[in-house]
């Protein structure tokens, strides 16, 4: 029997536990970085973690704070520039998954970064695109990871930095998006995959003890189901461990709590 | 050809207003003391270039240096956001800024075209995001061979690129290592380029395949220790997350980011000094 977990804990558990070993995987900064380097250290030990500053084959001992830490240039198999790692390796198809964070989806995995409300009057300037647009477009297939509320799952973004299925169905296909887009996007709450067809976010599995109530009030469009949804597997006691000795070695080396967020304001 | 010479000079040489400039480095390198000396030359009209604007485009565009900004990621890194930017976005101030954004993959790929005398970049890019519905440089083309259906964007070719590098030698060949980013392809993607370097030895000794860029390519190098504090020098010294984290509460508001800016850079004569006036002021926040 595993300990008491957290929501977040059990996010970063069940992101994890969808990056499959050997995968050659473009990793974002912060959730995504976390759950990769869970993968990494548990079932997962011959994927390569590749990040945008090119650094390909990371293995660090603590989380980076930034996508460009010395940790992650001294651990990597090799560091290549930045044209490099989006022209020869996202550009050139060899990466297989792209695990991406995101401040706001909508109902087709779409992704906005850029900007809450008007793009020339932004309500709210967010950092933008960085990676994201061609990771989204490129990777064999995407993963996405971020915590779940009706703000952050809404039911129309105001900009769509990163393509996931467009307007669903065969959209991204016709579009000529050569990966496979968003496979799963992992919550707090839950895991959503695409329906086959329409290609709408649909809940396939839900964390223990979390409410369908709890689900639908924090998204913002009418949540449908899988036919046989899951009940996610708890962190087993590894799992956990794994992940809180990783934090706190991470608080420990740059007094943060490792997943992109200071431990203090 | 290339001459060592102070920072301040090489700033006052080849830096002018209303130029493209563009100083790069991704995390690593950010060549801070160089983007200080712009400030504290008070260069106007800028057209800034850079993907990832950081701390240092943060303290130039509050400064006022600025009129127009390309860029792919707006944020400080591991920490939040970059106040300033998005004050001068959000509310024009100190005064409009004029954006121009694009993806990482592209910012990249533009330098490699600058670099190669080629007035546009082609990749496979942009499809399905509203980036080129803000950005009308982002385009399309049909390939001439295939007829498949390609982004094509400008290429970015600045007046000046700065970037800071471990070593140079005697003549002025410069090496850098680690994460290099973007930095050769800018700096030859650049009318004039000015390096800072964190020390100047006999004989650079780089392995055959290193990342030099030989003195010819090269305006100007001057020596400036710990030249790209708060970012980290690979063998050097570490990034400074502690002052990443502390900008924030500097920056956020704007009269307390105008005193740290006249108090830091301003009234400080170079890079040393504003580092000993760091040193000697409250740290903004205890080490945790």
């Amino acid at each position: 029997m595993a300990d008491a977990y957290s929501t977040s804990e059990m996010m970063t558990v069940a992101a994890a536990r969808r990056l499959r070993n050997g995968a050659a995987c473009f990793v974002g900064i912060g959730l995504p970085s976390t759950a990769a380097n869970l993968a990494r250290l548990t079932h997962a030990p011959r994927v390569s973690l590749i990040y945008e500053s090119g650094t390909i084959g990371a293995k660090p001992a603590v989380l980076p704070l930034s996508i460009g830490d010395g940790e992650l240039a001294t651990s990597a198999d090799t560091v290549v520039s930045t044209p490099e790692i989006f022209r020869y390796y996202l550009q050139g198809g060899r990466i297989d998954v792209g695990f991406l964070g995101a401040a706001q989806i909508d109902r087709f995995a779409n992704i906005n970064t850029t900007v809450i409300g008007a793009y020339r009057k932004p309500k709210t300037r967010l950092p933008g695109a960085g990676g994201a647009p061609e990771i989204a477009a490129l990777a064999g297939e995407v993963l996405i990871i971020m915590q779940q509320s009706a703000r952050s799952l809404v039911e129309k973004l105001d900009f769509v930095t990163s393509a996931g299925f467009l307007d669903g169905g065969d959209a991204r296909e016709r579009a000529g998006l050569p990966g496979k887009g968003p496979v799963a996007v992992i919550t707090d709450l839950c895991i959503f995959e695409p329906d086959p067809k329409t290609r709408e976010l649909t809940v396939a599995s839900i964390h223990p003890g979390v409410e369908r109530a709890a689900i639908e009030a924090a998204t913002g469009w009418r949540v449908r189901y899988v036919s046989r949804v899951r009940t996610t597997d708890p962190p087993s006691a590894a799992e956990l461990g794994t992940l809180r000795d990783l934090l706190l070695r991470t608080a420990a080396a740059h007094g943060t709590a490792g997943d992109g967020k200071p431990s203090s304001d | 050809m290339s001459h060592i010479v102070s920072l301040r000079q090489a700033i006052a040489e080849n830096v002018h207003d209303g130029d493209t400039l563009a100083l790069e480095g991704f995390t690593h390198l950010i060549p801070f003391a160089a983007g200080h000396e712009v400030i504290r030359q008070q260069r106007r009209n800028l057209s800034l270039v850079r993907m990832t604007p950081d701390l240092i485009y943060d303290q130039m565009i509050g400064m006022g240096c600025a009129t127009r900004l390309t860029f792919s990621w707006g944020g400080n890194p591991g920490v939040g956001s970059l106040y300033r930017f998005r004050d001068a976005i959000e509310n024009d101030w100190p005064h409009p800024l004029q954006i121009e954004e694009r993806s990482h993959a592209d910012i990249a790929s533009a330098y490699v075209a600058g670099a190669a005398n080629l007035p546009f970049s082609v990749m496979r890019g942009y499809t399905g995001s509203d980036l080129p519905k803000y950005n009308d440089r982002i385009r399309f083309i049909t390939c001439p061979f295939t007829q498949e259906r390609l982004a094509a964007t400008p290429s970015i070719r600045p007046d000046v690129t700065i970037i800071h590098a471990q070593k140079a030698d005697r003549q002025g060949n410069v090496l850098l290592w680690g994460i290099l980013g973007v930095q050769k392809e800018a700096a030859l993607a650049a009318r004039r380029v000015v390096v800072t370097v964190e020390e100047i030895v006999d004989e650079l000794r780089a392995p055959a395949n290193a990342c030099v860029l030989p003195q010819w390519v090269i305006s100007a190098v001057a020596l400036v220790p710990g030249g790209a504090f708060p970012s980290y020098a690979l063998g050097y010294y570490e990034r400074d997350n502690r002052f990443y984290k502390a900008w924030n509460g500097i920056a956020r508001e704007r009269d307390t980011f105008m005193q740290w800016m006249q108090r830091h850079i301003l009234q400080t004569a170079d890079f040393a000094e504003f580092r000993r006036t760091l040193a000697g002021s409250a740290p903004e926040e205890p080490h945790s």
